[in-house]
């Protein structure tokens, strides 16, 4: 076959989650690949990604339809063109960097690898971008948590000690630094122990 | 631990037959031979087989046409896999849709229990569809290099069905089967425990065969290592494999098998309910809607009748399937690659010896309800009792 221009491979993403794929479809954009495909659910997979007919094949590592992905290896009249995976003998880095990323790339027999190389390293950069996105996001979300702890704490304190804002804060923070702990944590015990003293 | 002393990471899917590293795990086998475990659960066999090949995984639990396919490099990476240890025997079963199974049962000339009766019914219903206009039989199955994949092909090919030609095979992951079944993109598929009855709880779907009326003795899921892992560790592998025969042993005691279920249907191990695991492991499947109950000494084997000591006939027999089935070259060197991922000799090094062939069990290992004996040295004898092949 006639190798296609960068611009012009067709690329399909199969990824359950959607803000993922659309990190992944935003990246290859802007790296000039503008024919990307996203699909969801598992309804006929192979059916769906044959009308396609991509040269490049994304999924994510914890999609159980990557089996699915394995049958256009075998020689079949479902699919047009047997395919192969990206990664080869020689290249056991590679499927490491995208196992290790939780994504796998194939691709159509007769791509050159080195083309594909950019595509599955900016994939892996994306989903590392992804899941950095994901940490941050909890540890915010804990970071509220803590604080609802605290605030509760706070108001413990000041009812039962008749403290100030300031000062019920200014206790937390001197015990969690005497015991080693975290704020959120001795306001916790704050909290279970006015509780027991119910 | 592995002789440079770091913990043991041991995929597995959530099946049935993922039993014996479980519980090997579970009820302390593996600690107590020093080993530190840490079972992965995955999601699909690609993964499985692409964290074993590239070091992530130190052991798996695969089926074994995976692991001879990575041996011979097709379709994928090749990483030579060695198995010390068979997860079990059987344990998969054909379930259709109603509809299908109801227009076999009508074109039947006998008890469709039987697996020549029903094959030769399938092959009227495909060829009536034929006649009519009608779009092929779907069937489902797990993966191109599986059991499934084969013994769905045996039993339909046996009947005079061309697997390729006559029905269309699709690839599904187990979780997807009987939701597949139940929006009719399939009308039938082979895999292995729960997922047939789930089917069949559910009301979609009857269990026309077990594989045991297919194949009796079809090796399934193994203890898969990699062959350079296997050389360089071998203490740990004794261990490993002792532990594993104490948790085969353990789940074959009747008077455990509430615990076994109780713990298999854990969310993080294999995640149904207890009721159904227990039907699996006793051979007692609920095989229609409406309640009939069929039983087999053979639906399952762990641990008894030498399930768990690898046999390098059941390696023959895979191979000779993907050549079959045009998967494969055929070659005396694939031949003898594919039979040397099944070590006996790695299980006997670790366990005390046990009786080769046990009484009551197939002269030719195999046992298929079709067809002359299996002769493993003989793969063109076999593939040319059949004309339907590629």
């Amino acid at each position: 076959m006639s190798a296609p221009t960068a611009s012009a491979l067709q690329i399909v993403i199969v990824d359950d989650s959607p803000i993922r794929a659309a990190i992944l479809e935003e990246g290859l954009r802007e790296a000039g690949y503008t024919h990307v495909v996203r699909i969801e659910g598992t309804g006929n997979l192979l059916a769906r990604i044959s009308v396609i007919d991509p040269e490049v094949i994304l999924i994510d590592l914890e999609n159980p339809s990557r089996d699915v992905l394995e049958q256009m290896f075998q020689v079949s009249r479902v699919v047009k063109r047997p395919i192969a995976m990206f990664v080869d003998q020689s290249d056991s880095a590679s499927i490491q960097a995208s196992v290790d990323a939780g994504v796998s790339a194939y691709i159509v027999d007769g791509l050159k690898k080195e083309r594909i190389k950019s595509i599955l390293d900016l994939c892996i950069s994306r989903f590392n971008a992804f899941s950095r996105l994901q940490t941050e996001l909890e540890q915010a979300k804990n970071a509220l948590e803590d604080r609802k702890v605290i605030d509760r704490a706070k108001g413990i304190l000041m009812t039962r000690k008749n403290m100030s804002e300031a000062e019920a804060y200014d206790l937390l923070r001197r015990t969690a630094m005497n015991e080693n702990k975290k704020i959120a944590e001795i306001a916790q015990s704050v909290i279970t122990a006015s509780e027991m003293f119910k | 631990m592995t002789s440079n002393g770091h913990r043991l990471r041991i995929g597995f899917i959530p099946l049935t037959d993922a039993m014996v590293p479980l519980v090997a795990a579970d009820k302390g086998f593996t600690a107590d031979e020093g080993l530190d475990v840490e079972l992965v659960r995955e999601v699909s066999w690609s993964n499985v087989r692409d964290k074993l090949n590239i070091g992530l995984f130190d052991a798996a639990h695969l089926i074994a046409p995976i692991a001879i396919a990575s041996s011979l490099g097709l379709g994928h990476v090749k990483v030579p896999i060695v198995a010390p240890f068979g997860l079990g025997l059987n344990g998969n079963a054909i379930t259709v849709s109603p509809g299908l199974y109801a227009a076999i049962a009508a074109a039947a000339d006998g008890n469709i229990t039987d697996p020549t009766v029903s094959g030769r019914a399938l092959a009227r219903v495909v060829a009536n569809r034929k006649a009519h206009g009608e779009d092929p039989l779907t069937f489902g199955m797990t993966f191109p290099f599986s059991t499934h994949n084969y013994q769905l092909r045996f039993w339909m090919a046996a009947g005079g069905v061309d697997p390729d030609e006559d029905v269309r095979l699709v690839v599904l992951p187990p979780p997807y089967m009987v939701e597949s079944l139940a929006n009719r993109h399939v009308d039938g598929f082979c895999v292995g425990a729960p997922w047939n009855s789930i089917a069949v709880d559910l009301g979609i779907g009857f269990i026309l065969h077990f594989v045991s009326e297919i194949l009796e003795r079809a090796a399934e899921k193994l203890l898969a290592v990699r062959a350079s892992w296997a050389g360089e560790n071998p203490d740990t592998l004794r261990r490993l494999v002792r532990a594993h025969r104490r948790a085969a042993a353990f789940v074959e005691d009747a008077t455990n098998r509430d615990e076994v279920a109780a713990m298999l249907s854990a969310p993080n191990r294999v995640g149904v309910a207890p009721d159904v695991i227990r039907r699996e492991l006793d051979g007692r499947m609920k095989v229609a809607p409406e309640g009939t109950v069929r039983v087999s000494d053979r639906y399952m084997m762990i641990g008894r009748n030498g399930a768990a000591r690898p046999d390098p006939a059941q390696a023959a027999w895979l191979y000779a399937q993907m050549v079959r089935w045009g998967q494969a070259p055929l070659s005396a060197d694939f031949l003898a690659t594919a039979k040397a991922v099944f070590r006996p000799d790695l299980y006997d090094d670790a366990i005390e010896p046990e009786a080769a062939n046990p009484s009551g069990e197939p002269t030719d290992g195999i046992g298929a309800f079709a067809g002359p004996a299996f002769d493993a040295n003989d793969i063109v004898g076999h593939l040319s009792a059949w004309s339907i092949r590629r």
